[in-house]
């Protein structure tokens, strides 16, 4: 079990898809312009990094080495076009908004990342707590990113308005460059305190 | 529509990489040289160019006849990854120099999602065949462009004395974020 824990863990903080794998850059920039659109795609990515996750383990050693590329890829598109269906069915605003970018969680470089450096090599239920892991990893960050640009870019939190009217909002956050400068911002952040930490640690072993 | 004006609009004003954020991965990935950003654009040219003609040769040909568009996805990253294989040993057959030069770059293009988004975009707007080519084209010079102006400027940036914290990925993504900025400028040139 703490096999299991620690997986999920090293997926959400250590080894976190955006901050420090930098990976599947696009939908991390292109759908956080609200906290509530972070979230959306970072649970659909999420849903489908489990399942394709999942199956791929269980179809591991039927899958020849040298076309498993393409078969990842056809398990993965198929996972896709299924929660395509469902948030068209039961959350059709938010695939308004996304629109574009759920059909491009194929190629999110996450999910094929994943299948080959996890799920190909290991157990069904451990690649099925990595999915967890890093898909929830990425829905974090994606929110983290969505609140600080909806805050900044129009006053908001959620949906719901936190800034007075008069506060002036900052347009850009909700747009293009926006996105580069939070994401830049917050990795730069990140790194600091890593450093931080490393020389704290450093430190204290020295004194010990 | 008018196709130049197509063409403009993919090149400048809906750039795919700094107001769409598609092909995000290799515009950071592989733009420390101005020679290799320039491979990786002469390379997504091309594959985006085929590969927008022939996406709108499986859905118009096959899928809409058979009734079967929403299998579309499955379909087009499977001509994208298809294509970039025989694109790959063609050029190795017969064009051996121009393999050498595009190398590495042709595999990592399947996951470029810009080549799928182009596919996508020419669906979901009805593009005609030469509509869809040339919105393929306009796109993927964008590309390169966004691809070699960024490699220019980060060459530039390694040689200065930077932050720790904003080594590396933070400070690309900032001075993406300033071309963002300018690019901002062509926005409402063209209405497409």
């Amino acid at each position: 079990m703490a096999k299991k824990r620690n997986i999920i863990k090293n997926g959400i903080f250590t080894e976190n898809p955006t901050f420090v794998q930098v990976i599947g850059m696009c939908p991390t920039l292109a759908t956080t312009t609200s906290a509530v659109n972070g979230i959306g795609m970072g649970l659909s990515t999420a849903v489908v990094l489990v399942c394709s996750n999942c199956f791929i383990s269980l179809l591991r050693k039927v899958i020849p080495d040298k076309v498993r590329i393409p078969c990842f890829i056809v398990v993965i598109a198929t996972f896709v076009t299924i929660v395509q269906f469902l948030l068209q069915a039961f959350f059709s605003e938010l695939n308004q908004s996304l629109g574009l970018y759920i059909p491009l969680i194929v190629v999110n470089c996450i999910i094929l990342g994943r299948a080959e450096a996890f799920a190909s090599k290991n157990s069904v239920l451990d690649s099925i707590c990595d999915g967890i892991g890093n898909g929830l990893g990425f829905t974090l960050a994606l929110t983290c990113i969505g609140l600080i640009r909806e805050f900044l870019g129009s006053g908001t939190l959620f949906g719901m308005t936190v800034l007075p009217e008069m506060f002036p909002k900052t347009l850009l956050f909700i747009m293009a460059p926006g996105a580069f400068f939070t994401l830049g911002t917050l990795m730069a952040a990140l790194h600091y305190l890593q450093a931080k930490k490393a020389e704290h640690t450093k430190k204290g072993g020295k004194e010990a | 529509m008018n196709l130049f004006l197509l063409l403009l609009a993919g090149i400048f004003v809906n750039n795919y990489v700094l107001s769409q954020f598609l092909g995000i991965c290799p515009f950071l990935g592989v733009s420390k040289k101005i020679e290799t950003a320039a491979g990786m654009g002469i390379a997504v040219i091309f594959v985006i160019v085929l590969a927008s003609a022939a996406s709108w040769a499986v859905y118009h040909l096959l899928l809409v006849p058979l009734k079967m568009e929403y299998l579309y996805n499955i379909a087009f990253i499977l001509v994208i990854a298809s294509l970039v294989q025989f694109v790959e040993m063609f050029l190795k057959k017969s064009m051996p120099a121009l393999y050498q030069a595009l190398g590495v770059f042709l595999p990592l293009i399947t996951t470029n999602c810009a080549v799928l988004g182009v596919a996508v975009v020419n669906m979901q707007k009805d593009y005609s065949l030469i509509e869809s080519v040339v919105n393929g084209f306009g796109g993927a010079c964008g590309f390169a462009l966004a691809i070699v102006l960024f490699a220019g400027i980060r060459e530039r940036i390694a040689e200065n004395d930077i932050p720790k914290a904003f080594q590396g990925y933070p400070l690309a993504l900032i001075t993406a974020g300033l071309m963002s900025i300018a690019f901002l400028g062509f926005s409402g040139l063209i209405q497409v």
